[in-house]
């Protein structure tokens, strides 16, 4: 049995590594081998803790105590005060914004608590590469229920019941999908897990397969023998490698301990996972893309019906986080879990949410919490006392809600009413110094490179879009432009084959349905309201905030800024290019665009 | 390795036991020990090893050890506090290795309050 009196829980997701996670690992194991408690305190590394705002991140346990923005120089300090004399270091605490006092415990901030933990109930509670931590959480027993108590039909049955649907975008009920692939009497029949995660922004997927792999292998399990399959693939990108080698690592895990391979727990059930690595193509994440990309051809989407299928046989794709949701609907069965949700999307779901929020990170939430509960209550608000403006949901082929859709509760229909959609949950958070022209037009630069090119009406029609956009980000706006976008936009969903395409407008049609205004003022007046669009735009300085500083002048790679100090600076029009970096550095806000 | 029966993901889960209530933070008993510079001068790690060896030793998974700083009363030090579920902590002062390992047996494992090693008994709230 191990006797460590403590765990000190580090993030070692993607986010929290990049800020050196493991660095503070190692010097919290040296650090704590030289105080000589190497005996009693333990070190894990854990998947991501969500709250990658303030990373990196360590929760003491058993005390929950939760430390923040961790440097390798804190460590020395941490371990004597701390693990040594008992005293928590309140400097490395959390102080939520606008306030003094800062919150000990992870369970008492506001981040945490209105969360709901399904896909991500082991992050920040188990090394994602011991197996026997995953088992110490009833990891496999959904596995083991199913093969030695139910049938396939009685899985099928459960998994109906609990209203689980896609968590890739499209919803479609995972219980339908297995069964007409049950149904299906051809063999060998697969399972692929699409964790081909392309939206801008959106680190869901990576984040459940770093934290908790076998949650994934576990439930692929039960689907294929649901449907009568003997072997599966995970289909990921090569930008994941910590996702790769910790998925790699649990299916090694796996079949070490005979939970997959021949006679998984002495039945006759037999089944395998390969991990698949993509290039990283947008157009991989559509599943017919998909399965050609495995049989090792371009991928480009093809027709359906008929269904997808690898190698034309039956074959089911789910998303990682519908995966993840399998195990826990089987332990605890459809009826608890319908119980979570709206009356059409049950269970939780799993968003990232970024841009212009305070507490950016990895979320899961019930389905039908308010997008305002998100964006104020977890999210913690706008940065800088900032106006909010708009939500962007289901990356870029989602769309953008605006202020007066804040209490449209987040389920699958609310949010394709309002022109947007779930998407595989990338939340992007707009304040008023966005401009949702410029907004589309990023979203259309990325759809336009990540186009595969098969239908001329994408690959010709996002790029027509893009010059139109562009266009009037420029002050070269004709009238009639946004009614030809509008047109153009419904001729792409029309006649695209593949559901980016279908979709690729909707940045650009949301935007318009709700900021027309902004449009307007671009074409007409030539303005952008958002002081964002660099053509429309002009720098001056307020003669009677600016007090002579030179800050700006310091900063301005221009030489554009000219004055004696401590005087009234003024700006030369013919010299600034317009760069922004005297706004963002004067505090006074003597700088203003125009 | 052999492979997994459905009966060893309960033996494995046993043998997990006491790391997955730690990192709950749930145990049937939270034991606090009081370290701090002026604890630790007292003899505190002598007891938080004592304590260590009784939870190694008779395999519990279900008690929590906390070290905490200075409870001010530094003239009484070693000083553990010990909390059971739903029951009023208890303060033990001037102790050593063999005064907390009966306190270990007696309190944390049979409930029984040793009366003789407390400061008081804390009023809940």
């Amino acid at each position: 049995m191990e006797r460590y009196r403590t765990h000190v829980m580090i993030c070692t997701g993607t986010n929290c590594i990049s800020n050196k996670a493991w660095e503070i690992k190692e010097a919290l194991e040296a650090e704590i081998a030289k105080r000589g408690l190497e005996d009693e305190i333990l070190v894990v590394p854990t998947g991501c803790d969500g709250f990658c705002a303030v990373g990196p991140i360590i929760i003491v346990q058993p005390e929950g105590i939760f430390y923040q923005s961790v440097k390798v120089s804190d460590i020395s300090h941490l371990v004597e005060e701390h693990f040594l004399k008992g005293r928590p270091v309140k400097s490395l605490m959390y102080v939520p914004p606008g306030e003094k006092e800062p919150i000990p415990k992870m369970k008492d901030i506001a981040f945490f608590q209105d969360q709901r933990l399904i896909a991500l109930r082991s992050r920040g509670m188990i090394n994602p590469e011991r197996i026997e931590e995953y088992i110490g959480r009833d990891g496999y027993k959904a596995l083991a229920k199913v093969l030695t108590s139910m049938t396939p039909e009685e899985v099928i049955e459960e998994v109906k019941a609990s209203g689980l649907r896609g968590r890739g975008g499209a919803g479609f009920p995972t219980g339908l999908k297995w069964e007409s692939r049950k149904r299906a009497k051809d063999y060998p029949k697969y399972v692929i897990c699409n964790a081909d995660e392309g939206d801008p922004g959106a680190f869901m997927d990576r984040s459940i397969i770093e934290a908790d792999p076998h949650l994934v292998i576990e439930g692929m399990a039960i689907g294929a023998y649901a449907i009568g399959a003997s072997y599966g693939y995970v289909y990921t990108r090569v930008e994941y490698p910590l996702a790769i080698k910790r998925m790699e690592w649990a299916i090694q895990q796996a079949r070490e301990h005979g939970l997959l391979g021949e006679n998984i727990f002495g039945t006759e059930f037999n089944f395998d996972i390969e991990i698949f690595k993509g290039a990283g193509a947008f157009v991989c994440g559509e599943t017919t893309s998909l399965v050609t990309s495995i049989e090792g051809r371009a991928p480009e989407p093809r027709q359906r019906p008929p269904r997808t299928e690898l190698w034309n046989k039956p074959t089911v794709i789910n998303n990682v986080e519908t995966w993840a949701n399998v195990p826990v609907i089987i332990l605890e069965g459809a009826k608890w879990y319908s119980q979570i949700g709206t009356e059409t999307s049950k269970g939780t779901k799993v968003f990232s949410l970024a841009g212009k929020i305070n507490n950016a990170g990895l979320v899961e939430v019930p389905m039908g919490i308010t997008l305002r509960e998100m964006v104020y209550k977890i999210g913690g608000g706008i940065p800088n006392g900032k106006r909010f403006k708009a939500v962007q949901t289901g990356g870029p082929s989602g769309g953008c809600i605006p202020e007066s859709l804040l209490d449209l509760p987040v389920d699958y229909e609310r949010l394709t009413e309002a022109g947007a959609m779930m998407g595989s949950g990338g939340m992007v958070v707009m304040d008023e110094d966005t401009c949702m022209v410029d907004v589309a037009r990023y979203f259309l630069e990325f759809l336009n490179s990540e186009s595969c090119g098969k239908c001329s009406s994408c690959r010709e029609g996002i790029n027509a879009m893009l010059e139109v956009v562009t266009n009037i980000c420029q002050g070269k706006g004709r009238e009639g432009d946004i009614e030809f976008l509008e047109e153009l936009g419904a001729a792409v969903i029309d006649a695209s084959l593949c559901g980016l395409g279908q979709s690729a407008p909707n940045p650009v049609l949301s935007t318009i349905r709700y900021f027309r205004d902004e449009y307007e003022a671009h074409i007409r007046k030539r303005r952008c309201p958002a002081g964002v669009c660099r053509e429309l735009i002009q720098y001056s300085i307020n003669p009677e905030i600016c007090t002579g500083c030179l800050l700006c002048v310091k900063i301005c790679p221009n030489e554009a800024i000219v004055g004696e100090k401590k005087k009234p600076q003024t700006i030369n029009l013919d010299k600034c290019i317009k760069c922004g970096a005297c706004y963002e550095t004067c505090k006074l806000k003597a700088v203003v665009i125009t | 390795m052999p492979k997994i029966r459905p009966e060893d993901l309960d033996r494995i889960s046993e043998e997990m036991r006491r790391t997955i209530l730690l990192r709950q933070g749930a145990g049937r008993v939270r034991v606090i020990v009081h370290m701090d510079t002026c604890g630790i001068a007292a003899g505190g790690r002598s007891i938080m090893k004592a304590l260590m060896e009784e939870i190694e030793e008779r395999q519990i998974k279900d008690v929590l050890l906390i070290t905490s700083g200075c409870a001010g009363l530094c003239n009484r030090e070693p000083m553990v506090t010990v909390e059971l579920e739903d029951e009023p902590p208890v303060k033990y002062v001037d102790l050593t290795p063999e005064k907390i390992k009966r306190i270990f047996k007696e309190h944390v494992i049979n409930g029984q309050v040793v009366i003789e090693y407390t400061l008081a008994i804390e009023a809940k709230g």
